[in-house]
């Protein structure tokens, strides 16, 4: 929001204030001066086209321009430029916003000494492609040949660029709002503008009828104006409305934005012979059609306020006039509209019609009815004297706003303790006294009278606290910590989890990642595995980010692909983050990528490259660390993006977990191994407090063998077979080989088991161990179909 | 007899200088030593002297024979050592050939600044809450007196997922609602709840669809905007240095009243303006204020007994100004060459 401090001079006395300071205090109350602009722009001057030349083959134009002092030629581009218009002239040596400097050139041959100026090029215009089409600004016929156009267009303005928080964009967007906040902070009084007129004895009830058929039209007042003579705007008009950044159009249009800037509140202003002789506010029909001033055709929904002539539209309420019933350079008598409609439906229709306008987001923000009633006389006051209107008598006024006082009550002592400052009574009443907030105080408790021009103060002490604060000032509030008993903090619940075997997973070499949980619906589509229904966006920014992702494994592979195009060799990676299914169930997913050498050296051969094996060590480790050791078990399993024979289920407790393996080669011809795993599943499980075990002071008894098999009898069969026959005393086994190849028939592989015996009490004998030990051999071979292996 | 040792004890220094392996020192032991050796000689005629004589003779030769003993087998130490230098010295390898890569993970840049955070409020007796990212409207917004419609829910394009109840949460400020609504009997409330949180940017530098905020809530009686500045304080200092100084400046959020911004002195320019300051000596790092009475009354706190303040930062934007960063993206893309510079104690 742009503000023409030389228009808030109206309001507020400012002639001794310098305009910089008071910008750092009025952020500091808590109205952010973002952007403090002041036109220092020279070399500028009103100049006067004596003639205009087309040049050949460009759109460039010839001109000879008067500008006081010469007359000189100037190449110009616009396509508005003409014989016989004053414009806008900026000299050799001029600097233009940008830093653009103007120098005497020569452009395609022609000599052009000086620019003819759009508003743009000056900065009193947003650059914008309209604005720009819009081409160089025209002055009106009376400016003074080689007059300093500053001067002249009053420029000399200082505009703050306000930054607004949602509370303040209702009052501070407007320059009465603004003024007050000025006030407050320099204590001073706000002068309402004239609104006075001399309505003459015609009364506009004879001319019109009104009814309001809605309860979203809280608020309707109409006055007519005859007589109306439309032209150009005063100056002080023109300049206000330029440095508010809104161009001047004509007096009636202008009247009309500058009310609206002034007080905030939007009007709209009828053709009256177009309108007829009644106007009735109600809900738009289904499918009912207006043509709005853009000339579009708009199909309108039953949650539309439309403002009728009886039968059809002539108006979308708060959002866009009828084209039906536009103003135009023919119009005589006006019907002048203040009202005040439901935030929610104009916010509704903007949005849906996509025209969302100053005027629009106004009344979605909210109105001070007030105001409504004072803008239409301060409209009626400006069109009586600068267009010559005549103002009918009377007002016509449905007026359906419940107004309640906005009182609340607070204690010097509430507001002492809330902002943890020692204010005195009169540091209290100095505060109010300066927001204009009326009130009473009786031992020391306040009772105040919010203003309705300040709607967004709520009748309640922490509203009041907050307003009293920001004007004494936040900086005087000094640290002190809150007097509260010692605790100790910890983490509750999944997180304390989540850092366990995050933290355990760092140990294990594995590198933490943190990507996106919104991903395209291919993404989603991979590793399926137990999946819940799909949970999709309603309006997706992007077909990549249109659903909430159920595995993390197809992120994780973007990872790999971006370090592996990085030339990073050796990836290991892992992230821990919710998944989410069936519209709301949340699961929290483990997931592991590994990929190249675990341990590397990089002239040496000790590398150890990362296979299934060591994916699943890791997995094994994690399990164990989180007191799981043997409860879960791999088996061999067909998973979706996982390859065939390299791939496994996880079942804890023998619930499934998920899966581990190296990435189906379709997907990448790369040896990529993965793992995911739910972690609320692990998170459920009760595991034995840790307890010392003793371990054996006895000499323990290693005996190796091993067996010839077929392929697909697994290891860990013949496991369970060792296990079961050497009982308690085998007290470990390890696979120490295994062979295939020369020796080995085809469909046969060689395991080779070291074997442990010991018992914790004593030592054990040669014999007994033997005897189990021949005992396993037999019952192995018998089993599985084995054959000892000769040593 | 003594002339015989003096002329021994002469032959074995010409020996000595003349040994130069450790076999030739074998040699000498047989010279002097061994059975028909020149100091076992000395006592081959033994026999035939007197009792006082053979004890003479005796001690004489016995101190040749410890004196020759000790001479060689120093000699053989000495000896024995080069060899091994020798040895070791072959064994020599090139200690500036590059090391072997142990496998050491590292955390994610965003979550060793989250645990920063974390840890400092542990000890301020702050429980590390965390809640879900599919969230429902009413404790995503209206609750956190955000009604339909209001006008501050469009600064917080939200990504709705069911109607207009689900939605991805635009903000970790439901935790805060969970935790004062289930905590049935309502005693004191200190927490942190750092989080992911969704809105509709489209992502550059400096905008994310995905963001993380750091939460905290503190409802008690009696809590004032000097107790969370002294809180922010001790953040801030923690964070940026100890020599940061705080200030708070009105702002506006639904759910606190008075809301303020947060700003440190900027840690770059210790105040006097520059690139990252925008000139102005500070930096806005966060947003806080006290807890509005209608967000403890909707959960169930009476706003007459309870007070409490909540403050919020930006997870990416404090770790992009601690640590230099100027993509918010870097969080996101997971460089694994990153590591080389975080994954170390930073400076005290």
């Amino acid at each position: 929001m742009a503000i023409s401090m030389n228009w808030v001079k109206e309001y507020v006395d400012l002639n001794d204030v310098d305009l910089k300071e008071l910008a750092t205090k009025i952020t500091n109350a808590g109205v952010n001066v973002e952007h403090i602009s002041s036109n220092d722009l020279n070399n500028l001057v009103v100049g006067y086209v004596i003639s205009c030349e087309d040049i050949p083959d460009t759109h460039l134009h010839d001109c000879l321009v008067d500008v006081g002092t010469d007359k000189r030629k100037i190449v110009c581009g616009a396509n508005n430029v003409r014989k016989g218009i004053k414009v806008i002239v900026s000299l050799p040596g001029a600097v233009l916003p940008g830093g653009v400097v103007i120098k005497a050139s020569t452009i395609r041959g022609y000599e052009s000494n000086g620019m003819i100026c759009a508003l743009s090029e000056l900065g009193l215009e947003e650059n914008t492609p309209e604005n720009h089409a819009k081409g160089i600004y025209e002055l009106p016929d009376d400016a003074k040949i080689g007059e300093d156009v500053v001067k002249y267009m009053s420029l000399d303005d200082t505009i703050y660029e306000l930054d607004l928080n949602p509370n303040r964009n209702i009052d501070c967007t407007n320059h009465i709002g603004f003024a007050y906040e000025v006030a407050s902070v320099l204590g001073r009084k706000v002068t309402l503008p004239d609104l006075s007129t001399s309505p003459i004895k015609d009364s506009v009830k004879k001319h019109f009828s009104l009814s309001i058929d809605t309860p979203n039209c809280t608020m309707y007042n109409a006055k007519m104006v005859t007589g109306v003579e439309i032209k150009e705007s005063p100056d002080f008009i023109k300049h206000r409305l330029i440095a508010a950044g809104m161009r001047p159009i004509n007096n009636v249009v202008d009247i009309s934005n500058y009310v609206m800037l002034e007080f905030g509140q939007p009007l709209h202003f009828f053709d009256k012979d177009k309108l007829g002789d009644k106007i009735k506010v109600r809900m738009a029909k289904e499918n009912e059609k207006i043509v709005t001033l853009d000339k579009k055709e708009r199909t309108l929904t039953s949650d539309d306020i439309v403002i009728t002539d009886g039968e059809k539209p002539v108006c979308i309420a708060g959002v866009m006039g009828g084209e039906n019933t536009e103003v135009d350079e023919n119009t005589k008598d006006i019907l002048i509209e203040s009202a005040i409609f439901n935030s929610y439906n104009v916010r509704y229709t903007s949005l849906r019609l996509d025209l969302r306008s100053e005027a629009s987001l106004r009344y979605e923000r909210g109105l001070n009815y007030e105001y409504t009633t004072m803008a239409i006389e301060r409209a009626c006051h400006l069109l009586e004297k600068y267009a010559n209107g005549k103002v009918l008598s009377d007002t016509i006024v449905v007026d359906n706003i419940e107004k309640k006082k906005k009182v609340a009550k607070v204690t010097l002592d509430e507001v002492n303790k809330t902002l943890g400052l020692e204010m005195t009574l009169k540091d209290v009443e100095k505060s109010l006294n300066n927001l204009g907030f009326p009130y009473k105080e009786k031992n020391q408790e306040f009772t105040v009278e919010i203003p309705n021009r300040r709607l967004d103060v709520e009748p309640h002490r922490q509203d009041l606290i907050e307003e009293i604060g920001r004007l004494y000032g936040y900086d005087k509030i000094k640290s002190v910590l809150p007097t509260i008993p010692d605790r100790a903090g910890k983490y509750v619940g999944a997180v304390k989890y989540r850092k366990l075997i995050s933290n355990r997973l760092k140990s294990l070499g594995l590198n933490e990642c943190r990507t996106y949980t919104l991903v395209s619906d291919e993404e989603n589509e991979m590793f399926k595995y137990n999946r819940k229904e799909q949970i999709d966006l309603l309006r997706p920014m992007s077909s990549d980010k249109k659903t909430i992702r159920q595995t993390l494994i197809p992120s994780l592979l973007k990872v790999y692909d971006y370090n592996k195009s990085r030339n990073v060799k050796d990836v290991m990676i892992y992230e821990i983050a919710n998944t989410y299914g069936n519209k709301t169930e949340e699961d929290t997913k483990v997931a592991i990528l590994m990929k190249g050498n675990y341990l590397t050296n990089s002239w040496s051969s000790t590398n150890t490259k990362v296979d299934f094996y060591l994916l699943k060590g890791i997995l094994e480790n994690l399990l164990d660390y989180l007191g799981l050791k043997n409860r879960y078990h791999l088996q061999e399993a067909k998973l979706d993006g996982m390859h065939p024979g390299i791939s496994a289920e996880i079942t804890l407790d023998k619930e499934p977990i998920g899966f581990l393996g190296r990435v189906h080669p379709n997907i990448s011809k790369d040896d990529i191994y993965v793992l995911e795993i739910s972690m609320n599943k692990l998170v459920e499980k009760k595991i034995k407090p840790i307890k010392f075990k003793e371990i054996s002071k006895y000499p323990s008894i290693v005996k190796d063998l091993a067996f010839i098999v077929k392929k697909d009898v697994t290891s860990e069969k013949l496991v369970e077979t060792i296990k079961h026959t050497g009982g308690r005393l085998l007290t470990n086994i390890d696979v120490f080989d295994v062979y295939m190849g020369e020796n080995v028939k085809d469909d046969e592989k060689s395991i080779a088991y070291s074997l442990t015996f010991s018992d914790p009490e004593r030592t054990l004998s040669d014999e007994e161990v033997m005897k189990i030990f021949d005992k396993i051999i037999e019952e192995v071979s018998k089993k599985h179909n084995a054959v000892l292996r000769d040593k | 007899m003594k002339e015989k040792v003096e002329s021994i004890k002469k032959e074995l220094e010409k020996d000595l200088e003349n040994v130069n392996s450790l076999q030739e020192v074998q040699n000498l032991k047989v010279k002097y030593l061994g059975k028909k050796g020149l100091v076992t000689e000395l006592t081959s005629n033994m026999k035939d002297l007197s009792i006082e004589e053979r004890k003479e003779v005796g001690k004489l030769s016995n101190d040749t024979k410890n004196y020759v003993t000790e001479e060689l087998t120093k000699l053989e130490t000495k000896l024995n050592e080069e060899e091994l230098e020798k040895k070791l010295n072959s064994e020599k390898i090139d200690i500036s050939l590059p090391s072997t890569k142990v496998a050491v993970g590292s955390s994610n840049i965003l979550e060793k600044l989250i645990e920063e955070v974390e840890e400092l409020a542990i000890s301020m007796g702050y429980d590390v809450v965390e809640g879900p990212e599919v969230e429902k409207d009413l404790y995503n917004f209206e609750l956190l007196n955000l009604p339909k419609g209001h006008p501050a829910r469009d600064a917080q394009d939200t990504f709705y997922t069911d109607g207009d109840t689900w939605l991805l949460r635009s903000q970790t400020s439901p935790v805060q609602i969970r935790t004062m609504l289930n905590n049935t009997e309502k005693t004191p409330i200190r927490i942190i709840c750092p989080g992911k949180t969704y809105r509709r940017d489209d992502d550059d530098a400096t905008h994310s669809h995905q963001f993380t905020q750091i939460e905290g809530l503190l409802v008690d009686k009696d809590i004032s905007l000097a107790n969370l500045k002294a809180t922010f304080d001790v953040i801030a200092k923690k964070l940026f240095g100890e020599d940061r100084e705080t200030r708070f400046r009105p702002s506006f959020y639904p759910f606190t009243e008075p809301s303020v911004e947060m700003d440190i002195s900027c840690f770059n320019c210790g105040g006097k303006g520059c690139n990252i300051c925008k000139g102005t000596g500070w930096i806005t790092v966060g947003g806080a204020g006290i807890v509005h009475h209608n967000v403890l009354d909707n959960c169930g706190y009476d706003s007459e007994k309870w007070t409490g303040f909540a403050f919020g930062f930006g997870a990416e934007r404090l770790a992009m100004l601690k640590y230099g960063i100027t993509d918010i993206r870097t969080f996101y893309t997971n460089d694994l060459r990153v590591k080389e510079t975080f994954d170390r104690k930073d400076a005290d």
